[in-house]
């Protein structure tokens, strides 16, 4: 990497950058996973590892969720940005030599922001608790720069139309921007009480909504139409699906803090936009499932496909669970328990890491020119992700349903922690399972690159047979 | 960009996302900032100082720059006998809370009695100061609003915490609610529904002006602690919890916090703490009769200020 840093434009090879933030997703996402892992052993085994202040259940559960929403997640984002547009627009990425700086600019602030959450140092805001320093360096050193070079790329393509896929991209991480600079005014600008809370969760939101949705949504309208060889089924629902995601994914963020004492007008308009969610999310979901149309078959055969459609499977459960936990006659029930744990499992640990392991995948094999390594370690790594994934949201959704129950008949709450238990052992095994299938991805990933059949000029990895 | 659709899609997405924030920021902003301070977020305010998160004042998050609170039972100046009295004592140099320093914080009635009856004009941060929560009745109407008992009793700094009967140290203590991450688990918002009956009222609207952080947690594994002081004002058994939770609650899945008791008990003798873990293990495997005895915390450590915030929820 460092050879690159200071190569000239001319002399890095095409898609230098994707791989390097493909790689550094996956090292995040073990990283993310073991401490995930880890933390679920704590809530099943309090007196297990107490001898490192440092790695009490308070400090890591921030690291865990930061070092997967934005090692991880984002991280596949930028990887697939960095081929995916390139690729739709017939042309180069508009600076590899930028991308390169911003993978490596990425990594030192996400170490420094996870080592200073570590460390205690924190806003003491769910989901925005990096210190404002970072917020500054996420939003002006890690993704400005990135959508800088997708616009760019975008700008200076050789086709005539701009395809959905990149919408998405352009739109989104611009989004970005504008959500880490306005969500972190209670930071910047010692904004306090409700006000505080609440652009707490527009912040935590329009992350999910903004960022994590629409761009894991990207991604599948990329790889199911190139890997099957389908065109989109609809170019006109994919615009619906676009605009009804800026139009109401970006307004109900108060559905987060439905049980808190803000405004009603404010908890029913969230409520009611909640719903309306499901505009985006329906359109999504069938326009990708009708692409799917006679090729059924490679959602066995072909392991781009099954970890994408999987993903698309899992948005239909999540979305609608989503639509109903939001109005006010479920809320109350399921608010705060491991329900909504589960939720979000299902969100970023299901639908969404599937769409962007799906994309790395594709992506090392189109820019190494490698096929894939080895299928059956590829499968070995989806059922471990598959199982683990489902484990975890069987556990901690029958754990969220006791939780709700004993919350209305006013059970003690050390009952309900003892009831919880064996879930919460459940949830541990499952999370070491995601965790430990992790491993198999990187090697298999590692031998791709090194040791993987060279793709024939003009072929893509799909045409071409597995060989393990 | 080639074609013109691209051109109008920009300025549709531009409108669009602006309508989006104009809605949901800037209107809640506004509704948000119109409401009155009850007399809690006053009192929050005055405990937990300017910021118990990441700020200026206190980078590593140790509870420093934070205001003290004091009961009183006599008056500093007089030393006349007086019902218990909650103060709020500001050092020289410790920050003010929003609600000083910002005329849009408490709400119009609030900010008008406090700065006509209460003087809060007269504040500043340079000095300190010593600040009461008191109230005033007008047509039937009970509004709370902030004293400066410097200038309106003459209540200086230095009296005022040599005549105190009782220190708590709840601002610190906030501070490290938020950094050990306390919140992950335990709520500070009993929810409008049947937490009635275990937890105690809900709060209302105003309960948080000037509160930041508010971390009042969006998951819930354990007991909710808005109003924990009153269910259970017990120190020693708070003590016992803290150290390990398995002490007084075998099925607890609470994290123990005994590294925030420091190096040293409140004697100055060391705490041992990989000692006391074998001696637990001993007693938890039956071995031993006794659980090892908790050090008795000292007055500067950590778990003191803790303590004092989670006693201080009433
Ligand atoms: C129709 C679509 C959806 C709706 C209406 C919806 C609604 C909600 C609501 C109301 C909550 C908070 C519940 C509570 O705390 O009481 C929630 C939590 C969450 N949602 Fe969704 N959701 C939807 C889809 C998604 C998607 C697509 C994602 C991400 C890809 C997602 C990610 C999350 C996460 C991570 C949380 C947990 C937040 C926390 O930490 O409390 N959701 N969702
Ligand atoms: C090895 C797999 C994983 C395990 C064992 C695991 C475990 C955990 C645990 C124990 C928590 C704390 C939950 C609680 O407070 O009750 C948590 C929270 C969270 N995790 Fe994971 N996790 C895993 C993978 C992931 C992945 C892959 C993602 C995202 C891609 C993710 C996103 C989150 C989020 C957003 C939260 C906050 C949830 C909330 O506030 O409702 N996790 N995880």
């Amino acid at each position: 990497m460092i050879k690159y840093l200071f190569a000239k434009e001319k002399d890095i090879p095409g898609g230098t950058a994707a791989i390097f933030f493909s790689f550094s997703a996956i090292m995040w996402f073990i990283i993310g996973t073991g401490i995930g892992s880890f933390n679920a052993a704590k809530l099943a085994f309090p007196d297990w590892f107490t001898h490192l202040y440092a790695l009490q259940f308070g400090h890591m559960r921030q690291v865990h969720v930061h070092a997967v929403i934005f090692g991880w997640i984002t991280g596949a984002f930028a990887a697939s940005a960095m081929y995916v547009v390139p690729q739709l627009g017939n042309t180069k990425l508009w600076s590899e030599k930028l991308g390169v700086w911003n993978c490596f600019l990425w990594n030192v602030g996400l170490a420094l922001g996870l080592s200073t959450l570590w460390f205690g140092m924190t806003s003491g805001r769910e989901y925005s608790d990096f210190i404002w320093p970072i917020d500054i360096y996420i939003a002006l050193v890690m993704v400005l720069p990135l959508f800088i070079n997708i616009f760019m790329s975008i700008v200076t393509r050789r086709t005539q139309g701009i395809y959905t896929t990149n919408w998405f991209f352009a739109g989104s991480f611009f989004m970005l921007i504008i959500v880490f600079l306005v969500g972190n005014a209670p930071e910047f600008f010692h904004l306090t009480g409700l006000n505080e809370a609440y652009m707490t969760w527009w912040f935590a939101h329009n992350v999910l909504g903004l960022l994590i949705t629409p761009v894991a949504a990207a991604i599948t309208y990329y790889i199911v139409p190139k890997v099957t060889g389908n065109p989109l089924y609809s170019h006109r629902v994919g615009h619906l699906h676009f605009w009804s995601i800026v139009v109401f994914y970006s307004t109900p963020a108060a559905h987060h803090l439905m049980s808190s004492p803000l405004p009603e007008w404010l908890k029913s308009f969230a409520s009611v936009e909640g719903v309306l969610i499901l505009v985006p999310a329906v359109a999504y979901v069938c326009n990708i499932l009708l692409t799917m149309q006679g090729k059924w078959a490679m959602f066995v055969e072909n392991v781009e496909i099954k970890y994408t459609i999987t993903g698309v499977l899992l948005a239909i459960p999540l979305n609608m669970q989503g639509g109903f936990q939001q109005t006010r006659a479920i809320n109350w029930y399921v608010h705060g328990t491991g329900w909504i744990v589960a939720h979000a499992h299902l969100a970023l640990l299901g639908f969404s890491t599937f769409a962007e392991a799906a994309a790395v995948y594709y992506g090392i094999q189109t820019i190494a020119r490698r096929k894939l390594y080895s299928l059956s370690l590829a499968n070995f790594h989806f059922w471990m992700l598959l199982i683990g994934f489902s484990l975890y949201w069987v556990s901690m959704t029958i754990a969220g349903l006791i939780q709700g129950a004993g919350k209305i008949y006013e059970v003690p709450y050390m009952d309900i922690v003892i009831a919880e238990h064996p879930y919460m052992i459940v949830r541990w095994l499952g999370g070491t399972m995601v965790f430990l299938g992790n491993f198999v991805w990187l090697y298999n990933m590692y031998m791709t690159v090194k040791a993987g059949d060279k793709l024939p000029v003009g072929l893509q990895p799909q045409d071409v047979a597995y060989v393990r | 960009m080639g074609f013109r659709e691209y051109r109008v899609g920009s300025i549709l997405f531009g409108v669009a996302l602006s309508g989006s924030m104009f809605v949901t920021v800037y209107m809640p902003g506004l509704d948000i900032s119109g409401v009155s301070s009850t007399a809690t977020a006053l009192e929050k305010q005055l405990t937990y100082g300017k910021n118990s998160g990441f700020d200026y004042g206190d980078l590593f998050l140790h509870g420093t720059d934070k205001p003290i609170k004091v009961i009183l039972k006599t008056d500093p100046v007089t030393g006349a006998s007086i019902d218990d009295t909650a103060a709020y004592v500001f050092k020289p140099g410790t920050s003010f809370p929003s609600g000083l320093i910002h005329d849009h914080i408490l709400g119009e009635k609030v900010q008008a009695l406090s700065t006509s009856e209460g003087k809060v004009g007269q504040a500043n941060q340079a000095a300190g100061g010593v600040f009461l929560v008191t109230s005033k009745v007008t047509n039937g109407v009970e509004t709370p609003y902030i004293e400066f008992a410097t200038a309106t009793k003459g209540w200086g700094v230095d009296a005022t915490l040599s005549a105190a009967s009782e220190t708590i140290l709840a601002g610190a203590g906030k501070t490290m609610f938020v950094r050990e991450g306390c919140w992950w688990c335990h709520t500070l918002l009993p929810e409008q529904t049947h937490d009635w009956q275990s937890f105690g009222r809900p709060p209302v609207l105003g309960d948080f002006n000037g509160e930041s952080p508010t971390t009042f947690g969006s998951d819930r594994k354990a007991p909710d602690l808005l109003h924990v002081g009153s269910r259970n004002s017990s120190k020693e058994w708070m003590t016992l919890h803290f150290f390990n939770p398995r002490l007084v609650q075998p099925h607890s899945i609470m994290p123990r916090y005994d590294y925030l008791w420091g190096p040293k008990d409140k004697a100055g003798k060391a705490i041992d703490l990989a000692k006391w873990d074998e001696e637990f293990v001993a007693y938890r495997d039956g071995e031993s009769v006794y659980p090892p005895d908790v050090p008795e915390y000292a007055d500067d450590s950590e778990i003191r200020y803790l303590m004092d915030f989670v006693l201080n929820l009433k």
